[in-house]
């Protein structure tokens, strides 16, 4: 379970959020309205205070890089330090998830200055998941895919919610949401909206 | 010393610069725009140079340990303001200035303190021999200090995808950093690697040509130039890996985030 208490970053504050494994949080609001910053607070890459936890654990007894193996983000913008793919993989074989996501096994090996920011999207999903995060948090994942694409990439996601994989996805695409199913919350003018709120309902 | 030290006269220097007036009409005449800065430049110098000069010959005569460790101190806090005005994106704050002078102070005093009680003069401090030394050593210091730390945040600015990528898959801010803090150690590193390689095959260093000029024999200059590449080198060394080394602890934390809002860009 990933509990989230009184978050207070710059530009975001999140009162209530809670996610078991397995569990889905779609998160929808305004450009703008602070859905990236919230993720990135909640995997610690941005100062906050909080009191989040990890099946009891405190995130602060959890040193940060053990931290986001545990809770992973995918943010709307990758980024690659190495020349190719290969180098970016934290080990095991990533073809069966490069190709389930509609990529050929080869794209492995790719130069990564030569990829579209869809072919980047993808593989970017593929590394974090690579990492066998317990929650994984995915800011637009399909943003620059096309509807094979996408209908891929949630085919998989769904695949691993079944087997215990906690997801937060922010998405602009109102159909996408629906199909995800889980949780729908709004984030908007800097502020997580609370669970029971009339309008997140209302938006549903 | 040799018979063979031939005096300047004032003179002799003002005709020295007659080529960098030339430099200077020949800049009016294709509008460079460089003569400005060029005249600023040579007066800042000759008024700089004469009054160290006079301060030195002040300071020698009166030989106080405390006096020569107030130039020191003093030379220290231009060095430092020197680093910070060469970056176009510094810390902001007192890290700004402090990180950068901790790290020089710390290389220069060391370095010279041990070479001082190596020459051994008598006293150990005196200022003839330690302030030059210090000069030369914080000078060398100075430019690698400034090249590293400007190379590093300007990296970490430019790359912070790439960097925040790595944190995001769960490595160390020292990780996620290594090859940044390696290409700032090596911009830092190389003037003073290419000054050692060139030295003595295509360049006379200024302060051996100094010593021949005014009648020192050739082979005693010489070891007083390795003398000194030596301690520059070491003191450039230990000045840029420390400075680089706070600048990345600085620009990180120890949740092991990118800390990019402690940059300030230049204005």
């Amino acid at each position: 379970m990933l509990s989230i208490r009184n978050l207070r970053a710059a530009a975001v504050t999140a009162d209530r959020l809670d996610l078991a494994r397995g569990e889905c949080v779609v998160l929808t609001g305004p450009s703008g309205g602070g859905k990236s910053r919230l993720l990135r607070a909640i995997v610690d890459l941005d100062p906050s205070t909080a009191e989040v936890t990890l099946d009891g654990t405190r995130r602060e007894a959890i040193p940060a890089p053990a931290w986001r193996r545990r809770v992973a983000l995918v943010p709307a913008e990758s980024g690659w330090w190495a020349d190719r793919v290969s180098d970016h993989m934290p080990g095991g074989d990533p073809r069966p998830l490069i190709e389930a996501l509609g990529l050929p096994a080869e794209a492995a090996g790719w130069e990564v200055a030569r990829l579209s920011s869809g072919e980047r999207h993808r593989l970017a999903i593929v590394r974090a998941l690579m990492g066998a995060p317990e929650y994984l948090l995915l800011d637009e994942p399909s943003a620059a895919l096309d509807a094979d694409a996408t209908r891929r990439l949630e085919a998989l996601l769904a695949e691993r919610r079944a087997g215990g994989l906690g997801l937060v996805v922010v998405t602009h695409d109102r159909e996408q949401a629906e199909r995800l199913g889980g949780t729908r919350r709004t984030v908007a003018g800097g502020r997580l909206a609370p669970a029971d709120a009339p309008r997140s309902r209302a938006t549903a | 010393m040799n018979a063979a030290y031939v005096p300047l006269s004032a003179f002799d220097v003002a005709l020295a610069a007659v080529f960098l007036v030339l430099n200077g009409a020949l800049s009016i005449r294709f509008q460079l725009g460089l003569e400005r800065r060029l005249a600023i430049s040579a007066a800042r110098m000759v008024v700089q140079l004469l009054l160290i000069g006079l301060l030195l010959k002040t300071v020698f005569a009166i030989s106080s340990p405390w006096l020569t460790a107030l130039v020191a101190a003093a030379m220290v806090g231009f060095a430092g303001y020197e680093v910070r005005a060469r970056q176009s994106r510094r810390l902001a704050g007192p890290w700004g200035f402090g990180i950068g002078t901790g790290a020089m102070m710390t290389a220069g005093v060391m370095v010279t303190v041990f070479a001082l009680t190596q020459i051994d003069p008598d006293p150990w401090w005196s200022p003839r021999f330690a302030l030059p030394l210090f000069g030369m050593i914080l000078g060398n210091t100075m430019t690698g200090v400034s090249l590293g730390l400007d190379n590093l945040s300007t990296a970490f600015w430019r790359e912070r995808a790439a960097i925040e990528a790595q944190l995001l898959m769960g490595r160390t801010r020292w990780e996620a950093t290594r090859p940044f803090a390696r290409a700032a150690l090596r911009a830092g590193f190389m003037p003073i690697i290419n000054a050692m390689a060139a030295t003595g095959v295509v360049s006379l260093p200024g302060m051996m040509t100094g010593q021949i000029l005014s009648g020192v024999d050739p082979q005693e200059a010489v070891k007083y130039q390795l003398l000194i590449m030596f301690l520059i080198a070491g003191a450039t060394g230990l000045g840029v890996l420390g400075a680089v080394l706070l600048q990345v602890a600085r620009l990180t934390d120890e949740r092991h985030r990118l800390r990019l809002d402690r940059l300030r860009a230049q204005t």
